[in-house]
């Protein structure tokens, strides 16, 4: 690889970094056009690298960037591999569209819009490339304290008591996470997801109750991050209150602990890993049908726009974990597909709906005959993202339903998942049918409230077109797309690829001079007491 | 040694818990203070426990303390200090906009 090609890795972390550093220094009340050049730039050229990035995964063959070059598992490493760079392109697409929708005019609406939202996207950008379970952790806590601040973007008192719950769950999964994290250590003496792996898999039976307790913790914290069933009720009220374009990046933010359930459990605690071997077993299927089931059921009874498509969000959970869950080949690769699918869907109702609401002045989003929406783009996007979200036959989400219904037939609750799935489409559909033609076909009854219509600022309908556009793409190429998912399925199911990558095979004893203390960690880790270098170089 | 740290962790821990638990915001900050602070004495021991024993590496030194957990710790502290703050400035806030400390915003019923 060449030298450029092997840097690559690390841009989508450094460049929102730069960029975020570079519109604290603008500002954003002083120059807000270059501002928002600033962020829309970094989103495009993020798009790009994601691509070439794709392009390379594609390969099959992970690819390392060591920080400082200190070899795994002593250093943090970043590693792509196909998941990592599917994650990487759905999340500069949607960041691309939600800056683009936000320089419309919403950015202006609070402080330091631009700069969160670069910080935010390089903690998600780095969630997806590391390969540390602490790094993960720092990325995790940057990617939220960064939503923080965009949570109570636009302020008033229905956000901050929406934030306030998001940031007291989420502070407690982090403890969680952290007692996982060390817990994990103490026991395998290293904190590598590809050494873990290793260590896991060869850890005595005596281990077997701490190690499965810590991998069990780190599923329940990326479950409330994913807000799944009995731990997700922070997301709908903090995700309708929040503005579109943050609520649009949001939409991604389930899916990273989607993605790091599906990354831990098939890295460290999957098919080889000994005493912890398939830790959830057979628990995600009945969590997430009972997740669909509930977010389908709350669908029905939302009053407002913004309530419904976060929702939706719940009951794309739901269904991801009924695919990824069955951890089969088929299951994960209709699970990432939908992934993409709905993340797209779900992201572009978000800005349909903060359009719609501002449209419709003091009413808002509410479900009541008032006003119609103006902007001639507003009804045959709704129309289509609508389609999308439930999984009609025409759009890519009916091919990605089928995908997890074929995955289902094989699984323990195949009969349970085809009922949720049906059910589930069917009320997402009748509540999205309702919804649409409220807004849409019972005009205005008194001229009071037609006067009131807003104009819309003709910048935003070009993000919103963007993600239409994706969901064309994803419908028509759904063939190549799917192919890409099923290799990406077998490569997390085959980890011995991912962990050969990261742990070279050159590299057996701990680099001179600074680390000797490591290498007796590892041998003696268990002992308790004091540790004693085994006659290391540096001594 | 274990025993006491062992028993303060858990001290720790649960009072964190019940604290979360209550209604006004003051409390539930506390609550996740003394949480941070049961984690972080948690990660400190996952390093085993020694006394007087360096985590640097020094000429004619027998034993040593494992240094990553005490690195881990400090990372674990800065980021649980910086939400804390995040925190207090929230709950002052919605104290003001809302006229009142309870978490929901205003009490059950009203």
């Amino acid at each position: 690889m060449s030298l450029v090609l092997g840097h690559l890795v690390i841009a989508p972390v450094v460049l929102p970094l730069l960029s975020a550093a570079l519109i604290l220094l603008l500002g954003d009340r002083r120059r807000p056009a270059a501002c928002r050049a600033v962020s829309i730039g970094s989103c495009v050229s993020l798009l790009l690298a994601a691509l070439c990035l794709l392009g390379w995964s594609s390969s099959g063959q992970p690819a390392v960037y060591a920080v400082g070059d200190w070899p795994a598992p002593y250093g943090i490493v970043l590693v792509l591999d196909r998941l990592a760079a599917v994650m990487l392109l759905l999340a500069a697409l949607l960041s691309l569209a939600a800056a683009w929708f936000a320089a419309g005019g919403w950015d202006l609406r609070g402080r330091h819009f631009h700069a969160l939202f670069q910080l935010q996207l390089m903690g998600l950008n780095g969630a997806f490339l590391t390969g540390d379970l602490f790094n993960l952790f720092v990325f995790f806590e940057l990617l939220l304290i960064a939503s923080y601040g965009l949570m109570l973007h636009g302020g008033g008192v229905g956000r901050q008591r929406a934030t306030l719950h998001y940031v007291v769950c989420n502070l407690f999964a982090s403890t969680l996470f952290l007692v996982a994290v060390s817990l994990l250590y103490g026991v395998t003496g290293t904190l590598n997801m590809a050494d873990l792996g290793l260590q896991v898999a060869a850890a005595p039976a005596d281990d077997g109750p701490l190690l499965r307790s810590a991998g069990l913790l780190l599923v329940v914290v990326f479950a409330v991050k994913a807000a799944v069933l009995p731990l997700g009720f922070w997301l709908r009220d903090g995700y309708a209150n929040a503005s579109p374009p943050v609520a649009c990046l949001f939409a991604l933010m389930t899916k990273v602990g989607i993605y790091a359930i599906v990354r831990s459990c098939t890295l460290m605690f999957g098919e080889e890993a000994g005493v912890a071997a398939w830790l959830v077993g057979e628990w995600l299927v009945p969590i997430g049908i009972a997740t669909l089931a509930m977010a389908s059921i709350a669908a029905l009874a939302c009053r407002n726009l913004g309530e419904l498509v976060a929702c939706l969000v719940v009951a794309s959970v739901g269904s991801m974990l009924l695919g990824a869950g069955l951890f089969t080949a088929q299951g994960l690769s209709a699970a990432l597909f939908y992934l993409v699918h709905s993340t797209v869907a779900v992201g572009l109702l978000f800005l349909l709906a903060g359009e719609i609401a501002h449209e419709r002045g003091a009413l808002g989003s509410d479900l009541l005959p008032g006003p119609m929406p103006q902007a001639r783009h507003l009804a045959p996007l709704f129309l289509l993202a609508a389609i999308a979200a439930s999984g009609l036959p025409p759009a890519g989400g009916f091919v990605t339903k089928v995908g997890l219904l074929q995955a289902a037939v094989g699984g323990s609750w195949a009969l349970g998942s085809w009922l949720a799935v049906f059910g589930s489409s069917l009320l997402v559909l009748v509540a999205l049918v309702r919804s649409g033609s409220m807004i849409f076909w019972r005009p205005a009854s008194s001229a009071a409230d037609t006067a009131a219509v807003r104009p819309t600022p003709v910048a935003s309908a070009g993000p919103a077109w963007l993600l239409a556009l994706c969901l064309l793409l994803l419908t028509v190429g759904a063939r190549p797309v799917q192919s890409f998912m099923d290799a990406t399925a077998e490569q997390l199911l085959e980890p011995a690829g991912y962990v050969e990558a990261v742990i070279r095979p050159d590299f057996s004893s701990p680099p001179d001079p600074a680390g000797p203390g490591m290498a007796p960690l590892r041998a003696q880790g268990r002992d308790g007491g004091a540790l004693a270098p085994a006659g290391g170089g540096g001594t | 040694m274990e025993l006491l740290l062992a028993s303060a962790i858990g001290v720790l821990a649960a009072a964190g818990v019940w604290l979360l638990l209550r209604a006004r915001t003051f409390p539930v900050m506390l609550g996740l203070t003394l949480l941070s602070y049961a984690v972080n004495l948690f990660i400190f021991s996952m390093g085993r426990l020694a006394t007087a024993a360096p985590p640097v590496i020094r000429e004619g030194v027998e034993r040593y303390a494992d240094p990553l957990p005490q690195a881990l710790v400090l990372t674990a502290i800065v980021i649980a200090f910086g939400m804390t703050a995040l925190l207090l400035a929230l709950s002052v806030r919605l104290r003001h906009d809302s006229g009142t400390d309870h978490v929901d915003g205003g009490e059950a019923g009203r």
